[in-house]
């Protein structure tokens, strides 16, 4: 299968302090990926330089010819509870994210504001499209920038610690709905997340970073890696594949157990 | 109230009355246009700046005999782009940047027009705002570029408010970010050395922050935002000239006199909607 993304040799440097180091990465149509590590690994800096934000010291990122950049969907980690006089309705906001797609005067059509509608109908928030953003609440406000990362029909969809303003219930419909557009609308899925529970229980493959790929796989072949054995820890090791295993089975490279 | 009706029909028979209510209108709007845009991206000083910077336009323009608004067009725009330049090569903040190029315009304008002399007197109008010397020239220029920020400001209207709310986003599906900065920072040079005419260099700010500071009290929207702020806006200038003629008063203050009661008014009417 072609790639969707291929990272190749990556470096980053702030000054002469190297954030990333020599990252090789393939992302394939239909992934679900979780990318974790610990503060200051370069998760942040690796999804930036995905987006175009940052430029590459070395190496480089190619996209596959039907992935260009204005099908990437992006739902950023700040939210906007901290401007709550934004003076912004829900609709205006899920608009920004047709305009990638519209030319010159980037004016909206009748179509463009039916298709708002059914994806905020889709993430159960239409009742909501004249609202302030600022009036509604942390989960709101994040699938209203979920709306506006996804109207555009994104072929790659790139979260950046989406779920921190959650508690656990409107965090597990969250995901919910990432796992329904992976499965359903064959959206690839990059989640930055310090929420290690759910990465390892919703995301397909696991990436992870410590300035360098310290693994990037399948929970499968992490789960049965006497590297990553060496390097976590059996009871770390354990605990990523207890969870994504929705904590039915833990296996590791030293033998599988049924619970 | 027959008497005010009397006073307005006889304002208007004014030449300079008229041409004052036409280019204050005009650029009222472009200030509540452009004001939304300022204020919610934390840039609304940027006016009292390029104010400042065009005070020091204005003494080059009166020392070289030359028209101050076609003068005041490209230096006021040179001063914009160093300012968003100072931000982003030598990162400096904002507020840092805009304080450093103004404070050296207007000291440079102090010291032009002490060498100078001769000319103080029509400084000092430049100041203050003077609507009795706007002249035909300064009529028809207006109306040219208050039609150019307007229609530009209508055309990028959505691309401007996707920079405006979120950036970062907007660079993401491909926005051109920094063409648009520059893009904002043009058209207030622009409505800037318009409206120093009319309200002066040292209240024209005002026209920018308090028409949009004043609809974010009551709005929900951006586009509503926008409507009220324009409203409120032009009718404060309107009225502004008006109760200014009447009562023979600075029409330039009244005008920002004007916008302050209505700042008060919506943000009664706020706090009284919130119960």
């Amino acid at each position: 299968m072609n790639s969707l993304m291929n990272i190749e040799d990556l470096s980053i440097q702030y000054g002469s302090h190297e954030v990333l180091s020599k990252i090789h990465v393939q992302i394939y149509p239909g992934d679900y990926i979780g990318i974790v590590g610990p503060n200051g690994s370069g998760k942040t800096t690796l999804m930036k330089a995905i987006l175009g934000l940052i430029s590459p010291s070395h190496g480089k990122i190619e996209f596959s010819s039907h992935l260009k950049k204005k099908r990437i969907g992006y739902l950023p980690q700040k939210n906007i509870m901290s401007d709550p006089l934004f003076p912004a309705k829900v609709k205006e906001i899920v608009s920004i994210g047709l305009l990638s797609q519209k030319k010159f005067p980037h004016f909206f059509s009748q179509k463009d504001y039916d298709r708002i509608d059914e994806v905020l109908a889709r993430l159960e928030i239409l009742d909501l499209k004249n609202n302030k953003i600022g009036n509604l609440s942390g989960g709101q406000q994040q699938r209203v920038l979920l709306a506006r990362a996804i109207v555009g029909n994104p072929s790659l969809l790139v979260l950046d610690e989406p779920t921190s303003a959650m508690d656990p219930k409107i965090r597990e419909e969250f995901y919910q709905i990432l796992k329904e557009l992976n499965t359903k609308d064959k959206v690839t899925i990059l989640l930055v997340s310090h929420d290690m529970g759910s990465i390892g229980k919703y995301t397909q493959k696991m990436l992870y970073l410590d300035r360098k790929v310290i693994f990037y796989g399948t929970y499968d072949e992490f789960c049965k890696s006497s590297e990553m054995t060496q390097y976590f820890g059996q009871f770390t090791q354990h605990q990523f594949c207890w969870r994504h295993s929705d904590g039915k089975c833990c296996w590791t490279h030293s033998g599988s157990t049924q619970v | 109230m027959e008497n005010a009706v009397g006073l307005i029909l006889e304002a208007l028979k004014y030449d300079f009355i008229l041409k004052a209510l036409l280019v204050g209108s005009l650029i009222a709007l472009c200030c509540s246009f452009l004001g939304i845009f300022l204020v919610l991206k934390k840039l609304s000083l940027i006016g009292d700046g390029l104010a400042h910077v065009s005070f020091a336009s204005v003494a080059i323009a009166l020392l070289l005999s030359a028209s101050p608004l076609l003068v005041s067009i490209p230096i006021v725009t040179l001063a914009s782009f160093v300012i968003l330049k100072l931000n982003e090569k030598a990162g400096l903040h904002g507020d840092s940047a805009i304080g450093l190029v103004s404070s050296f315009a207007f000291a440079c304008g102090v010291l032009i027009s002490s060498m100078a002399g001769g000319f103080n007197v029509d400084l000092m109008s430049y100041l203050f705002g003077s609507i009795l010397v706007i002249s035909n020239m300064d009529v028809t220029i207006s109306i040219a570029l208050s039609g150019v920020v307007i229609f530009t400001i209508f055309f990028f209207y959505n691309t401007l408010f996707a920079i405006t709310y979120d950036e970062e986003f907007a660079n993401v599906i491909g926005l051109n970010t920094k063409s648009m900065n520059y893009l904002i920072a043009i058209l207030t040079s622009i409505t800037i050395s318009l409206g120093i005419r009319v309200v002066g260099t040292l209240l024209i700010s005002s026209l920018i922050l308090f028409p949009t500071v004043t609809a974010l009290q009551v709005s929900k929207g951006f586009q509503s935002t926008l409507v009220i702020s324009s409203l409120v806006s032009v009718f404060c200038v309107v009225a502004g000239v008006f109760v200014s003629f009447i009562h023979n008063l600075p029409a330039g203050a009244t005008i920002v006199f004007l916008n302050a009661i209505f700042f008060v008014l919506f943000f009664i009417i706020k706090k009284y909607s919130k119960g």
